[in-house]
């Protein structure tokens, strides 16, 4: 049973950091085996980082919508993100783009779980939001649970 | 009354980063062309100021997820020279190989992912990847060839950490890279086909007017090394760029524009570097270039991606040489001493020349940067461009002139957060 945890984000633009700050927070209690990865500009990457896994959980910062800090939770293993929900604006490639073509081209992992939590300020160089920094633990600590639980489910 | 259109996209998508470009038509005719670049300017040269000189290749890294190799290029270059350091042979190479892998990585990510759907319909490359997943499989295995090189080399796949004034951390062994021959070898295999695949495309008329600027190397394909020249007949030092070129800032944009200082708007990136060094690729990039059409005569930016795909196939090549002649130096580097003074580097980035100037004191702090990177540089020449697609196009309604925009925008490659460093397009009619 191979796990992969991915945080996408810049961590030089604000709350873009959020999803790199989850993984390398979850990256402390999660079982030595699974694998966590930070992706900082080319979502393309994000094929290559779950290829042959059986749960990958991704956590990614997600455009401004008046409550910074709200966590969204959303099984992307057979359909598609709500559409510009996620900030693909720096990259050349959106994780909702990047997810489709990985289905496209027959290359998902067998279970795919997007994590997003709204953010309020992208600003190079700018800090992220408090609300956001107090969403980072909880956010964190559900993404261990999940993990912990499908690779318990496995096990059995 | 007179028709006045405004075409306009807010959101410029498949170029890296994001911006906006406007077109304003007053009955038929092309009144304005511009492009907006949003984002804090400056932001890297001030971060810059009071750092080691030791430190630049790491920060400037991170100024591009695309393209880092190519501002830590520039950077060591830059800090070498005023400190009168020459790496040695090995290391040099190593660099060049390095490059080729940023150049693999950034060019089959915009033919195959970016600029290819253009001329194929799709809106993208999800859409192209419904329709052809062979093909677009081969244009991410190209793309991971690049990964795997950089990680190698660079010490990870993107921002590289593994390059510091002087050479590298840490160098491969000659087993570490004999590693990469076979996946290189498919690499210049799948960039043969891909020469093969684009060359196919159809291509509107179009020619660039402006002069070409890349940089030229007696033995080489210019990449990480050589002086700057122009098709004008301009040929300088990267310590006379800032006589030669000049940047102003524009109301608009973030990002400053450049121009030769004479008023000249130039162009550079692929197409110059095919016009300046075409003979310098080797024999195998320059049969593919015959095959695929294009040569250093080529002006039409709508066959850049023609131009890239034979670039691809010149970086597989090369990266696959420098593999093949490589011999572990002795040391990873050489010690570097600061030296107060200015220094200055330059180096091709896939999308063109990027220039970096640097000024130390004696202790090797940096008292002042500047950076120009290619997308800066091409702004004008983008625009002009722009200007004389829309003049032979006025007669397509809007939604068909805004994505020949769009494509013509992607002719360029621009790198919108590297130029300030951020790109959305308007088409007005007024």
């Amino acid at each position: 049973m191979r796990a992969v945890l991915i945080g996408v984000g810049n961590r030089l633009r604000g709350d873009d950091g959020a999803g790199p700050a989850v993984a390398e927070l979850a990256r402390r209690t999660l079982p030595s085996g699974v694998c966590v990865v930070t992706c900082e500009e080319e979502p393309s990457r994000l094929i290559e980082s779950w290829r042959s896994a059986d749960v990958a959980v991704l956590v990614d910062a997600l455009e401004p919508a008046g409550a910074p800090g709200a966590v969204w939770r959303f099984d992307a293993t057979g359909r598609a993100l709500p559409a510009r929900s996620f900030r693909s604006s720096t990259h050349a490639f959106g994780v909702g783009e990047t997810i489709e073509l990985a289905r496209a081209l027959g290359t998902l992992p067998r279970r795919l779980i997007v994590y997003g939590i709204e953010g309020a300020v992208f600003d190079a160089g700018s800090a992220m939001t408090e609300e956001v920094v107090q969403a980072l633990e909880g956010v964190a600590r559900r993404i261990v649970d999940e993990i912990e639980e499908a690779t318990c489910t496995s096990a059995r | 009354m007179a028709d006045r259109r405004t075409i306009r996209t807010d959101y410029l998508a498949r170029v890296e980063g994001e911006g906006a470009m406007t077109v304003v038509l007053d009955d038929g005719r092309v009144e304005d062309v511009e492009l907006r670049i949003f984002e804090p300017p400056r932001f890297f040269e001030a971060f810059l100021r009071g750092r080691s000189f030791r430190e630049a290749p790491d920060i400037t890294a991170r100024i591009c997820g695309i393209c880092p190799v190519a501002y830590q290029t520039s950077a060591v270059n830059a800090l070498e020279r005023l400190c009168g350091i020459e790496v040695p042979e090995p290391i040099r190479m190593l660099r060049r190989l390095l490059y080729c892998a940023e150049w693999i990585e950034s060019h089959a990510l915009h033919v195959y992912m970016l600029h290819a759907p253009d001329f194929l319909g799709f809106d993208g490359a999800v859409e192209l990847a419904r329709v052809a997943p062979d093909v677009v499989a081969r244009g991410l295995a190209l793309k991971r060839t690049g990964n795997d090189v950089m990680a190698l080399l660079g010490g990870r796949e993107i921002h590289p950490i593994n390059v510091r004034v002087g050479g590298f951390y840490r160098v491969p062994s000659v087993r570490e890279l004999r590693a990469l021959v076979d996946p290189l070898e498919r690499a210049r295999e799948a960039a043969l086909e891909t020469v093969r695949w684009t060359a196919g495309f159809d291509f509107p008329d179009r020619e660039v007017e402006c002069d070409l600027v890349a940089l030229v190397h007696p033995s080489e394909y210019a990449i990480e090394r050589g002086r700057i020249r122009s098709t004008a007949g301009l040929e300088i030092d990267a310590a006379e760029y800032d006589e030669h070129f000049v940047e102003e800032h524009v109301e608009r944009s973030n990002a400053l524009h450049s121009r030769l200082r004479d008023g000249g708007v130039y162009l550079c990136g692929p197409l110059a570097r095919f016009a300046l060094g075409f003979d310098k690729l080797s024999p195998l990039a320059r049969d593919a270039a015959h095959e695929g059409g294009v040569d250093g005569a080529c002006r039409n930016p709508f066959r850049s991606v023609v131009v890239r795909s034979v670039e691809l196939v010149y970086a597989c090549d090369e990266a696959l040489r420098l593999v093949d002649a490589y011999e572990e130096p002795d040391e990873p580097y050489v010690a570097v001493e600061p030296a107060a003074g200015t220094g200055y580097g330059v180096s091709e980035a896939p999308r063109g020349l990027l220039y970096h100037r640097y000024r130390l004191d004696a202790e090797g702090t940096i008292l002042d940067a500047k950076i120009v990177p290619p997308t800066s540089q091409n702004q004008l020449a983008i625009e002009a461009d722009l200007r004389g697609v829309v003049a032979a196009n006025t007669g397509l309604d809007d939604d068909a002139l805004r994505a020949l925009c769009e494509q013509a925008i992607r002719n360029h490659d621009p790198c919108i957060s590297c130029a300030t460093h951020f790109l959305s397009l308007v088409v007005e009619r007024r």
